[in-house]
C-alpha cells in the first residue's frame, strides 16, 4: 500500500512548481497553467485524505470535493483564456509586464 | 548467515511501484510545464500532468474522479489551452525570456514552500492503515446517491456557475467589431 506522504510530497511538489510558473512566468498561458497544477495539487491531496479516512465507502465527501474542483477548475479555465484571447486582441501581447493599465 | 551492517530495505510492492512510476511521469510533466521555453512544450508537459493525476487517482482507487480528470482535464482543458496558444501566436518564440523580473524571488519562495512543506509532512503523524476498498462500485453508488441528497444544492449551484461562466467566457471572447 502507498503510504499517505507520498502522496502528499508529490502534491506538495506540483504545488510549489505550479506556485513558480504563476510568479515567475512572462506569459498569461503559461500562468495560467501554473494555476492548474495548483488546483490538481489540491485535488491529489483530497483523494488521498478521501483514502485514508476512516470509512472511505461510506463517506465519500472526499470525492466530491475533488469533482466540485474540477468542475470549478472548468469554468475558471474557460473565463481565464477568453479573458486572454480578448486582451490579446486588444493589446497584441500576453507579456503580464506590459499589462499595467489599471497601475495607478 | 552472518547479519548485514545495513538491512537491505524492502522491495517496493507492486502497488507501490506503479505509484512511482506514476509519480515520476507527473513529475517529469510539472517540470517541463515550468521550465520548458516553448508554450507549446509547457502544454504538452501540462497534459502529461493531467494523465499522471489520473493515474494517481486509480491507484487511490477513486476511480470516478481518475475517469472525470481524463474527460475534463486531459480531454477539454488541455485543448482549450492548446487553441489559445495556437490563437495568440508569435507569443510562443519571444526572443525574451519566458521568466519576468521576480522570478528569482519566485523560485526561493517556491523552493522554500517545498521544503517546510515536505519537512512538516515528514515528521506529522499521518494515519498509516488504510480501509481496504472490497468493492468499488459501492462508492460510485455512494458517490451517486450523495449527488442527488446530501450536495444536491451544491450540484445545481454547480450547474448555473458553470452555464453563467460558459457564456460569459463566449461574450468575452467574441469579436465586437
Amino acid at each position: 500500500m502507498v503510504p499517505l506522504t507520498w502522496y502528499l510530497t508529490l502534491a506538495a511538489f506540483m504545488f510549489c512548481s505550479g506556485l513558480y510558473a504563476a510568479l515567475g512566468r512572462r506569459n498569461a498561458i503559461a500562468v495560467l497553467m501554473g494555476i492548474e497544477l495548483m488546483l490538481n495539487a489540491a485535488n491529489i491531496n483530497l483523494i488521498a485524505f478521501w483514502r485514508y479516512g476512516v470509512t472511505p465507502v461510506e463517506n465519500v465527501d472526499g470525492q466530491v470535493f475533488a469533482i466540485f474542483v474540477i468542475a470549478v477548475a472548468a469554468a475558471e479555465v474557460a473565463v481565464g483564456l477568453a479573458l486572454i484571447i480578448s486582451v490579446y486582441r486588444n493589446r497584441k501581447t500576453l507579456n503580464l509586464d506590459e499589462l499595467d493599465i489599471l497601475k495607478g | 548467515m552472518p547479519e548485514l551492517p545495513i538491512p537491505i530495505p524492502p522491495l517496493p510492492t507492486l502497488h507501490e511501484s506503479v505509484f512511482m512510476a506514476i509519480a515520476l511521469l507527473t513529475v517529469v510533466g510539472a517540470f517541463l510545464v515550468v521550465a520548458a521555453r516553448n508554450l507549446f512544450h509547457n502544454a504538452l508537459g501540462l497534459a502529461l500532468t493531467f494523465f499522471g493525476v489520473a493515474g494517481v487517482y486509480f491507484v487511490a482507487e477513486a476511480e470516478f474522479v481518475g475517469v472525470a480528470q481524463v474527460l475534463v482535464y486531459v480531454g477539454a482543458i488541455s485543448t482549450l489551452i492548446t487553441f489559445a496558444i495556437m490563437l495568440t501566436r508569435g507569443m510562443m518564440y519571444g526572443a525574451t525570456s519566458p521568466l519576468n523580473r521576480q522570478a528569482g524571488t519566485a523560485a526561493i519562495i517556491a523552493a522554500t514552500v517545498f521544503v517546510v512543506m515536505a519537512g512538516l509532512l515528514g515528521s506529522l503523524p499521518w494515519p498509516v492503515a488504510e480501509e481496504p476498498i472490497v468493492d468499488g462500485q459501492i462508492v460510485i453508488a455512494n458517490l451517486g446517491v450523495g449527488f442527488v441528497t446530501e450536495f444536491v444544492v451544491a450540484f445545481l449551484l454547480l450547474a448555473v456557475l458553470l452555464l453563467v461562466a460558459l457564456a460569459g467566457a463566449i461574450v468575452l471572447a467574441q469579436d465586437r467589431k
